[in-house]
């Protein structure tokens, strides 16, 4: 049998839904020459979870919890940008202090989005070192976001009009230190990946896009600036206290995986900065410093109170529940905005005065609650992988009419047919991971 | 972030398509007759003024119980009566949605971005119930292919001229459009059947 009669056909792979190198559950089916990928769909939807849907049943509140779940890698950013959809609604502005505090848990995220991105993406190329060396130091900042949040992933921080809670003491130290940790560990990643020769040809030149290509795919983000276009929603539509923040831009020239790589290791080193920057700049002096008085139990409070005994409450500081710390009046006031249409009162007021019962009441029974006039709004963050926008309805009653979510990496998603196609099928796991698809938010 | 001369270059251009346009909390709305989406976004992405090359966001809002119920208690006919400290600015802007929700029951929302100016713009589109359909926008931005097959999986509504209009978070087999108001929130469709 001569060459010219071998039949050659094309083989079609499923990759995933359940591939290691497939972050989430999402399935690629590629249309293979040999090893040449001439055709790709992507099949998405495994992760579905109805947020838009549940986020209509409740008040405007219980989105909080489901926003974590959306990138969950950085969702601390989902919190915030869900806050200022529903505080222009609501025409709130957030304290000072509170929107430092935002932008310093925004940076620390998309720090840890940044590692988990690249290091990920570089175990895939089997250098796992760099894998274990910066989930080592993901670690040092998520115990930075532990301490202030209560938990590592779902962690519900922001509230509409505010925060759940001040920092806790010591912050800005442990912050500075943990940020110089990051540093060696960034720097020692570097040395071992930038001009390795394995890692430098696997990335170059393959999951190329062009700059018109992702501006007509809706690409943002690190991706987007891996082209060349500086965007940046920070720089373009400033919101909190960006526009106060000096921090540069990185952009790459190629589009390629090596850029997107590059851009994403320079933006932590930026983040860094505006951490650093925010920490020096918070305004309200000291945290949580002594307070004069007795502590007392909360539920000690309760029943002093119901048998009359309140004279001297307004003076005494409650002591609350861990998960409540930083909630008591001081911390309370300096980073909640002082809108009774839509926080809390401090805990002492709820346990020990009729008024700020029923304030709480107000807020947190169902039928009540934040009652935004009707009007819709979107805003938009710059999450860790692009735009990260919040378009909220309200139609005057408690509960939001509609949450419409635009995942930063859903676009990109869009894309990935484009960018493998003409790339070797090795050449899809390091393109698949430099897109960083987040499941949660991709399929909300 | 936003800028009035947008409305006033849109209604120069489209005198007859534009059904409303307002300014709320600093965004801009424009709405639009279905007829002509297509050319105004043509018109939005390559005028020199306007040059609105993102198509940042493409949603539906389903406003089939806008504005009839008061209150989210089933028990609570009526709310109760907000105290003065939570009453509603008597600044706060007025917003109207430009349409009647009993004629048009859905609309989908463009949120395009123009990186060169700087500027937003929020096109909307009101549609029947009956025939909740309009023209796609593909053919100008790539990413609005799996915006559109969104909004058809979850509203139901359909984008003449898409390549590829299937449902994309959803299952092939699923019945209905899950995010439409008239959908129960506690249905049920399992794929896999009930385990017994």
């Amino acid at each position: 049998m001569s060459m010219t009669d071998t039949e050659t056909r094309h083989m079609f792979l499923n990759m995933g839904p359940q591939h290691p190198a497939m972050h989430g559950i999402i399935q690629l089916i590629l249309e293979l020459d040999g090893e040449r990928v001439v055709g790709a769909d992507v099949e998405i939807g495994y992760l579905h979870r109805a947020f838009e849907k549940e986020s209509e049943r409740g008040p405007y509140n219980n989105v909080m919890p489901y926003t974590d779940r959306l990138n969950y890698v950085s969702p601390l950013i989902n919190n915030f940008g869900y806050c200022l959809a529903v505080e222009r609604l609501l025409g709130i502005e957030a304290t000072e202090r509170c929107q430092y505090i935002r932008v310093i848990m925004s940076e620390i995220s998309r720090i840890t989005d940044h590692l988990t991105c690249v290091g990920a993406s570089s175990m895939e190329l089997g250098a796992f070192t760099v894998f274990l060396y910066m989930i080592k130091a993901r670690e040092w900042l998520w115990e930075l976001v532990e301490a202030v949040t209560g938990a590592r992933l779902t962690i519900s921080y922001g509230r509409v009009g505010g925060l759940k809670a001040d920092l806790p003491d010591g912050f800005a130290d442990r912050t500075r230190k943990a940020l110089q940790e990051v540093r060696k560990v960034l720097l020692e990643c570097d040395t071992l990946l930038t001009r390795n020769r394995i890692f430098v040809d696997r990335m170059q030149g393959t999951g190329v896009i062009s700059k018109e290509r992702a501006i007509s795919y809706g690409i943002t983000g690190p991706f987007l600036r891996s082209t060349g276009v500086a965007l940046d929603v920070r720089k373009a539509n400033p919101y909190f206290v960006y526009d106060r923040m000096r921090f540069d831009v990185p952009t790459g020239e190629h589009g390629d995986n090596f850029d997107r790589y590059l851009v994403r290791m320079e933006e932590m080193e930026q983040s860094m900065r505006i951490v650093e920057q925010a920490l020096d700049g918070l305004p309200g002096g000291p945290l949580n410093v002594d307070h004069e008085g007795r502590v007392l139990p909360a539920d000690v409070m309760v029943d002093e109170a119901k048998m009359g005994r309140v004279a001297g409450f307004k003076q005494i500081r409650v002591q609350v529940d861990p998960t409540l710390e930083g909630s008591t009046r001081g911390p309370h006031d300096a980073v909640n905005a002082n809108e009774k249409r839509a926080v809390l009162p401090a805990k002492e007021d709820t346990y020990g005065n009729i008024e700020g019962l029923m304030h709480h009441f107000k807020l947190i029974m169902l039928g009540h609650g934040i009652r935004p006039p009707q009007g819709e709004f979107y805003s938009a963050v710059e999450g860790a992988n692009g735009e990260l926008g919040f378009y909220v309805i309200s139609d005057g009653t408690d509960r939001p009419y509609r949450v419409r979510v635009r995942p930063p990496c859903f676009p990109i998603m869009s894309a990935v047919p484009e960018l493998i196609t003409g790339d070797m099928l090795a050449d899809v796991v390091p393109t698949f991971g430099s897109v960083n698809m987040i499941g949660g938010e991709l399929d909300r | 972030m936003s800028d009035p001369t947008i409305t006033a270059a849109l209604r120069q251009r489209f005198p007859d398509a534009i059904l409303a346009a307002h300014q709320y909390l600093g965004q801009e709305s424009v709405l639009i007759k279905r007829e002509a989406v297509r050319e105004i976004a043509q018109f939005l992405r390559d005028d020199p003024r306007l040059q609105f090359d993102f198509l940042m966001d493409l949603s539906c809002v389903d406003y089939l119980k806008f504005g009839r119920s008061l209150s989210s208690a089933p028990t609570l006919t009526t709310p109760s009566p907000l105290p003065y400290y939570m009453a509603p600015k008597p600044s706060a802007e007025p917003w109207q949605r430009g349409v009647s929700s009993d004629a048009y029951r859905f609309e989908v929302a463009y949120h395009f971005y123009s990186s060169s100016h700087n500027h937003r713009l929020r096109l909307k589109v009101p549609l029947t119930a009956a025939d909740p359909a309009l023209d796609s926008v593909t053919e100008l931005w790539a990413g609005a292919n799996w915006f559109e097959r969104e909004a058809w999986d979850m509203f139901g509504v359909t984008f003449a001229g898409h390549p590829n209009l299937r449902r994309i978070l959803m299952y092939e087999e699923f019945k209905g459009h899950p995010l439409r108001k008239d959908y129960p929130v506690r249905k049920r469709q399992p794929l896999i059947g009930q385990a017994y």
